[in-house]
């Protein structure tokens, strides 16, 4: 029979096509509005790095101004000195750790009439890549030793790679950052994490670094850090350099990664003995508040998600309902039109659940066709956005519209349809036969 | 076969309650062709709903084949309607998005034949009512006795025990009428049991045996002197 009924659906929209085209349109327009901010919150609420979400943390010690939190009520700070995350980094009690800050590198291409041009560049430590799954198109990361020797080795994006060696293997090539040469270890493969999860500090949103080399380098080459800086302490005068890497102020990411989830608190409390052995030097002014989080849990504390779309989602639910009462209507006059039909069938020998089997997998068509309507609709959602907010380079991704939400837009039009669909079809299932039969 | 026993149906509106039926008896036995005669408004058509499982009734016993339906639910009550009534309307009640085929087949989809068993069913009724050659046409490219035709084949092809049919030349021309007729009396006399609702003389005259409702009660002995005023002019 649902063969027979998906048949009999079909014919009902081609009998109705004026009435079944603004049921289609309804859906779909609400479908569109609707998944085109459930996108752009899919992309920004997203963990691009959940699978290893319960042993990653991101590390977080209040060496803050003990007369006022750096953030209420009570939180550490977001980011972490140089002296803490040397400390920390160089006594290796996690699997893996990483320090890294984001530093703008100008790259000199080969070439006479080339013209040199500014990267994103990250300075970090060799556990990096493994740590975070950074995925290779060419070569690898750097290995532990080159941090500790300062070695002049990168690693590259697969963007750069095409622009400076057109695509080619470049792994053992040169590439010049700032007039120095660094030796190519590898070539990344499409990588782009949306929310940015290893730098929320610094717009979670754009687009990962360029070039990457050895956070020693950058630290000993006195590499600025084009992120945010915070200081709650001045930095002592006339001191340069030196007196800002010792200062309190705070501007690397710290993040661990620890063999088991149970290794959390072993880890903690080996912060809480080091944020005890510096407040016997005169440091760390504010009670004990150190903090490790997951990516989940960071991007959550982060609130990564703005409120203004959570907000725009509401509204987008709601103009989605509006669009429904919509369908109800015309799936009322519909039922209205064909109650002659109906009440015929039910002469020649069809219950009521057979009726409402009948047009709820009519109202399913209606809900398949706005669904895909939708997907093209939210397409142009999207499209749109990218227009309004061109001038921020990192909107590309966040108007990305993966297979999750095309199968969500498609499967929320069904559900919706069948949703509108109910109370037109009760009542199309329960009007008395004899009366519509009569009528000549 | 068919028994109503003191059936009544009342219409409740909020201001007025309307009596359709009054105490309405009758028992129509198997292979009978019955007309139902009567002035508009006495209550032959509700008659006919009650009987065809189309309506509720307020009061009263309705057994079919010696069973009580009036208490039936719908499932049980459409699955009866399905196998042991057809209907014949006067306005074809065709389906017009769908050709003749299809249309036969829709209560044959309910009875939940398999498919060979249902080619089977509507090429027989169908060449029955002499449209053979029209199987693959819709409604709308057939006049109106061939569509009255193809809705006496509907009727049939579920090979019901009862026929009921509700003013079924109504819309047809005298000559149209009769052939359909023809076609009626024809099912009558290989057995299946017919109740015609009709203001027509001529047609009531087809009939077996006449029933004169009036009143929303079966009016004994009346249906004579009513044919008889109306040939009188």
């Amino acid at each position: 029979m649902l063969r027979y009924y998906f048949k009999l659906g079909l014919l009902s929209i081609r009998a109705n096509p004026m009435l079944s085209a603004l049921m289609v349109a309804a859906i779909a327009v609400g479908i569109g509005a609707c998944m085109t901010i459930v996108t752009v919150r899919h992309v920004m609420s997203g963990n691009p790095i959940e699978h290893k979400n319960d042993v990653l943390y991101h590390v977080q010690v209040d060496n803050w101004n003990p007369d006022e939190p750096y953030e209420d009520p009570n939180l550490p700070p977001v980011q972490m000195t140089y002296l803490d995350a040397q400390a920390l980094h160089d006594a290796g009690r996690a699997y893996r750790q990483v320090t890294s800050f984001k530093a703008m590198r100008v790259i000199q291409p080969v070439g006479e009439d080339a013209r040199p041009f500014q990267e994103d560049g990250r300075a970090t430590t060799a556990d990096f890549f493994p740590m975070f799954d950074v995925p290779f198109r060419y070569g690898s990361g750097w290995d532990r030793s080159a941090d500790e020797t300062e070695e002049r080795v990168a690693v590259i994006s697969s963007e750069l790679n095409a622009k400076l060696f057109g695509g080619e293997d470049s792994v053992g090539r040169s590439i010049t950052l700032n007039d120095e040469n660094y030796r190519i270890t590898g070539v990344l493969d499409t990588w782009n994490p949306v929310p940015k999860f290893y730098d929320l500090n610094n717009n979670p949103y754009e687009a990962p670094a360029q070039v990457f080399f050895p956070f020693s380098v950058a630290i000993a080459g006195g590499f600025d850090n084009s992120g945010n800086t915070s200081c709650w302490k001045p930095i002592e005068e006339g001191g340069g350099r030196a007196a800002f890497l010792n200062s309190e102020c705070i501007w690397i990411q710290m993040w661990v990664e620890l063999q088991s989830a149970g290794d959390k608190q072993e880890y903690l409390s080996f912060l809480d003995a080091y944020v005890e052995e510096q407040k016997q030097l005169g440091r760390f002014p504010r009670p004990l508040n150190n903090r490790l989080l997951t990516p989940a849990e960071w991007m959550e504390d982060r609130e990564v998600v703005a409120d203004d779309v959570s907000v725009l989602l509401g509204l987008a639910v709601l103009f989605l309902v509006v669009c429904l009462l919509n369908t109800i209507g015309l799936l009322l006059a519909k039922a209205m039109r064909r109650a002659k039909d109906t009440s015929l069938r039910r002469a020649l020998g069809a219950s009521k659940a057979e009726l409402f089997k009948q047009h709820i997998i009519e109202a399913g068509l209606i809900g398949v066709a706005g669904g895909l309507l939708g997907i093209g609709m939210t397409w142009l959602g999207l499209r749109g956005l990218e227009n309004v907010f061109i001038e921020y380079d990192f909107i590309d991704n966040l108007v990305r519209m993966d297979w999750s939400m095309v199968m969500l837009a498609v499967a929320l039009a069904i559900v919706s349809a069948l949703g509108a669909a109910l109370y037109p079809t009760w009542r199309t299932c329960n009007i008395t036969p004899a009366s519509h039969l009569r009528l000549q | 076969m068919l028994k109503m026993t003191n059936v009544s149906k009342i219409y409740r509106t909020d201001t007025v309650e309307t009596h359709a039926l009054r105490e309405f008896s009758l028992t129509v036995d198997e292979g009978e062709f019955v007309s139902v005669t009567g002035p508009s408004g006495s209550g032959k058509t509700t008659f006919l709903n009650i009987a065809g499982l189309l309506e509720d009734l307020t009061s009263g016993t309705y057994e079919l084949d010696g069973r009580d339906i009036s208490s039936l639910g719908d499932r049980e009550r459409s699955r009866v309607r399905n196998e042991k009534i057809g209907f014949i309307f006067q306005s074809f009640n065709l389906i017009p998005e769908l050709n003749i085929f299809d249309n036969v087949d829709v209560p044959l989809r309910y009875r939940g034949f398999d498919a060979a068993e249902r080619k089977r069913r509507i090429e027989q009724s169908i060449e029955l009512v002499g449209l053979g050659s029209r199987m693959q046409h819709y409604p709308a490219q057939l006049s109106g006795g061939q569509q009255q035709r193809v809705a006496i084949a509907r009727a049939l092809a579920g090979e019901p025990r009862f026929l009921l049919a509700d003013e079924p030349t109504g819309n047809l021309d005298s000559h149209m009428a009769d052939s359909v007729l023809d076609l009626l009396g024809e099912i009558n006399e290989s057995g299946t049991t017919i109740i015609m609702v009709t203001h027509e003389l001529t047609l009531a005259n087809r009939a077996k045996r006449n029933i004169f409702v009036r009143d929303g009660q079966v009016s004994d002995g009346a249906a004579e002197l009513h044919f008889a005023e109306m040939a009188a002019g």
